[in-house]
């Protein structure tokens, strides 16, 4: 078998993702494929996104047909030079084993709980050699905002994503939801793991969570990337925060939703059902009152970082979706010293809208 | 990962939650802490089906397992929940409702209106409900619409474990009657559920598949039979909406109007017989506020107005079945 064809596979976006659709490619056969070209659009129940090539090459079989549901790690397409024949093609598509839908729940990497003292809080964990990368999610949201990013990084690094308190499968009775009490179980998550220094990747107020951690333990960070981050100036969308946490069911939530995208058409019922049963919780409405009264009290953002990153020593950078509406895309600019990634065409959620950009950017500092 | 749980294991662990979060809620009924072929108390079955098992060992003071005497229990139940207490009365099956009828719809329905507002009672009353089940006339009922004429009762009746759990802790910590009809067809049906306690509120009806072509509206076991029937329809080009009521009092007529304002077609499924049904109820209602947006006459798809049959030939022509509500649904596409 010609170790030249490369195979492209039906990608695996988050722990629970089994099958997805091929809606539609982008490329043909004949096509000649540079790493990053958009060859496919994928459908999961969650969500709709395309796929970018890991790999270039000429793309010689569509194996898979658009509108067909396939599972995960199932062989989509065949790159291989024109000097493979198409015999040598064919043999490998006959050879391929196609994967059965993942049933059993244990294979793969799984969602871990640590009991630290602030409570239980949930991680998802992709270990190798080298400095790790810990993903610090947003306001009301969770460790499943790193979907696309999380097998990325885990190229290059160990990668660790964790659901702040108060959010996710972490624990909801927190006495004082705060940005000390964010910092305090970061940190917590990180002695409890042994992780003497980590890359620090925040979204939103996760990357406040981010830079407050660096600013109080300097010894602690190797880097920080800070994605449409809080902390960063006084404004921010409270149409959104107060709509988010006063949405009390789907059809107050949904419009709300559309602030976090750039393309509103990723808002679909699956994003919400989800973010809804999360609301429905219990403890889970008090905690994000409480949160959203701490950290974006009548309307604006109660902290500033600016000052304590720049005292940083540490390799920063600032990433932002140009279209953002929660967050001022000007934020971006506040940090002398800090390299600037704005990117097109996404807005406050950039690293799942534009993934392959925000991936790269994360793993220049690794 | 998410951790898959059964309808009947929901039911137990909504219990379990809300009797460690609150003493005051207790449990009474026929052999809730025993049951057929139960060594002793400890590691007793738990109920007809085992829905209770291992309540009584965790809240020995909470769980009362009654003589086979529904008019003495529910009526024990209904004057607890007066004073304080906030009781789940369990039917074994909902077709038992007829010796206690006084206490639910004469007194408990009545408090909170009779005593000017002062009085609340919050009680539940769980049971089984729906044919399927090879049990004959007298435990297969889907009495919903005797219950849901009732003003001062609240009615729900979920179709999937997440909506139970969610919905039966909702009915504990609700200040009215409740009741609370578990489809026993359904009870072995698992999906995701969250570990932690949450509530679903009432009156919010859940579109469980969206669709532009015709509107399925209907509530319990008959979910699963009307998207079966979508997913046959899908390859035939016509792309239905269900909704899924989850409580018939109060129902969200708003979810439903919306719909049949964009699908101009309505097939209303309900396993009760078709005279004063949930269909019946959902068809007048839309047929009078959103008349201008039909494009065809609604169809109703239901059991027919007959006793549940004890032939296993019979009980499943008896119950509306995917490929009825897929023939309803064409003949809409059709006018």
């Amino acid at each position: 078998m010609s170790d030249q064809i490369i195979p492209i596979l039906m990608p695996k976006w988050g722990l629970s993702m089994r099958v997805g659709t091929l809606a539609a490619w982008h490329v043909e056969e004949g096509t000649d494929i540079s790493p990053s070209d958009e060859i496919m659009d994928v459908e999961t129940d969650k969500i709709a996104n395309v796929v970018e090539a890991a790999d270039g090459g000429l793309l010689r079989r569509c194996v898979g047909r658009a509108g067909e549901v396939y599972p995960v790690r199932a062989l989509l397409g065949v790159m291989a030079p024109s000097s493979v024949s198409d015999a040598e093609v064919d043999a490998y598509v006959a050879a391929f084993e196609m994967p059965e839908i993942e049933e059993d729940e244990d294979t793969g990497p799984s969602y871990e709980f640590a009991e630290l003292e602030i409570g239980k809080i949930r991680y998802t964990e992709r270990s190798r050699d080298g400095v790790p990368v810990v993903l610090i999610h947003g306001f009301g949201g969770d460790l499943d905002n790193w979907l696309f990013n999380i097998d990325a990084l885990a190229e290059k690094a160990p990668v660790y994503a964790l659901d702040l308190p108060g959010h996710g499968q972490s624990v909801k009775a927190v006495a004082n939801p705060s940005l000390e009490t964010m910092v305090s179980a970061v940190i917590q998550l990180m002695d409890h793991l042994k992780l003497e220094k980590a890359h620090l990747v925040g979204h939103s107020m996760g990357g406040l969570v981010a830079a407050q951690t660096g600013i109080s333990n300097p010894k602690r960070v190797a880097s920080l990337s800070l994605i449409c981050s809080a902390g960063l100036g006084d404004e921010i969308n409270a149409e959104y925060i107060d709509g988010f946490v006063f949405a009390a069911n789907r059809k107050e939530l949904k419009p709300k939703l559309k602030h976090l995208f750039a393309d509103e058409s990723l808002v679909n019922r699956s994003m919400v059902d989800d973010l809804l049963k999360y609301k429905r919780l219990d403890g889970v409405q008090t905690f994000l009152e409480a949160l959203k009264d701490n950290m974006f009290g009548d309307g604006k953002q109660a902290a500033n970082v600016i000052a304590g990153l720049e005292a940083l020593e540490c390799p920063q950078q600032v990433i932002w979706g140009e279209a953002d509406a929660v967050i001022p895309q000007a934020h971006a600019n506040g940090i002398t010293g800090a390299t600037v990634t704005v990117v097109a065409g996404a807005g406050h959620m950039v690293q799942m809208e534009e993934s392959s950009r925000v991936n790269e950017c994360l793993k220049e500092l690794l | 990962m998410a951790r898959t749980l059964s309808m009947k294991d929901a039911i137990n662990e909504a219990i379990d939650q809300e009797m460690g979060r609150d003493p005051t809620v207790i449990m009474m009924g026929e052999d809730i802490v025993g049951g057929a072929g139960s060594p002793g108390e400890e590691d007793a079955w738990g109920g007809v089906l085992g829905v209770t098992k291992g309540l009584f060992a965790k809240y020995p003071n909470q769980m009362i397992d009654t003589p086979l005497s529904e008019s003495a229990y529910v009526g024990a139940a209904v004057g607890a929940a007066t004073c304080g207490l906030r009781p789940i009365a369990e039917l074994m099956f909902v077709d038992f409702l007829g010796v206690c009828l006084d206490q639910v719809f004469n007194q408990a329905a009545k408090f909170r209106y009779m005593f000017g507002g002062k009085a609340e009672t919050p009680v539940v009353i769980r049971a089984m409900c729906g044919a399927g089940f090879r049990a004959a006339a007298q435990h297969s009922q889907m009495l919903t619409p005797i219950v849901t004429h009732i003003p001062g009762l609240k009615v729900v009746c979920p179709s999937n474990a997440y909506d139970t759990k969610g919905l039966l802790i909702q009915s504990i910590r609700d200040n009215d009657p409740v009741i609370f009809l578990e489809h026993k067809n359904l009870y072995a049906s698992e999906c995701d559920v969250p570990e932690e306690p949450y509530a679903i509120p009432f009156g919010e009806a859940n579109v469980v598949r969206e669709g532009g072509d015709v509107t399925i509206v209907t509530y319990g076991l008959m979910v699963q039979y009307s998207l079966t029937a979508a997913e046959t329809l899908k390859k035939e080009g016509i792309e239905v909406e269900v909704i899924d009521l989850r409580t018939l009092s109060p129902i969200d007529m708003d979810t439903v109007i919306e719909s049949v304002e964009e699908t101009g077609r309505l097939v209303c499924v309900d396993e009760a017989h078709p005279r004063c049904s949930i269909a019946a109820d959902v068809s007048a209602s839309v047929a009078r506020d959103a008349f201008k947006a039909l494009k065809a006459p609604i169809e109703m798809v239901t059991a027919p107005h007959s006793p549940v049959p004890f032939s296993p030939a019979l009980e499943d022509l008896y119950i509306p079945s995917p490929e009825k509500i897929a023939a309803a649904v064409r003949k809409t596409m059709e006018a």
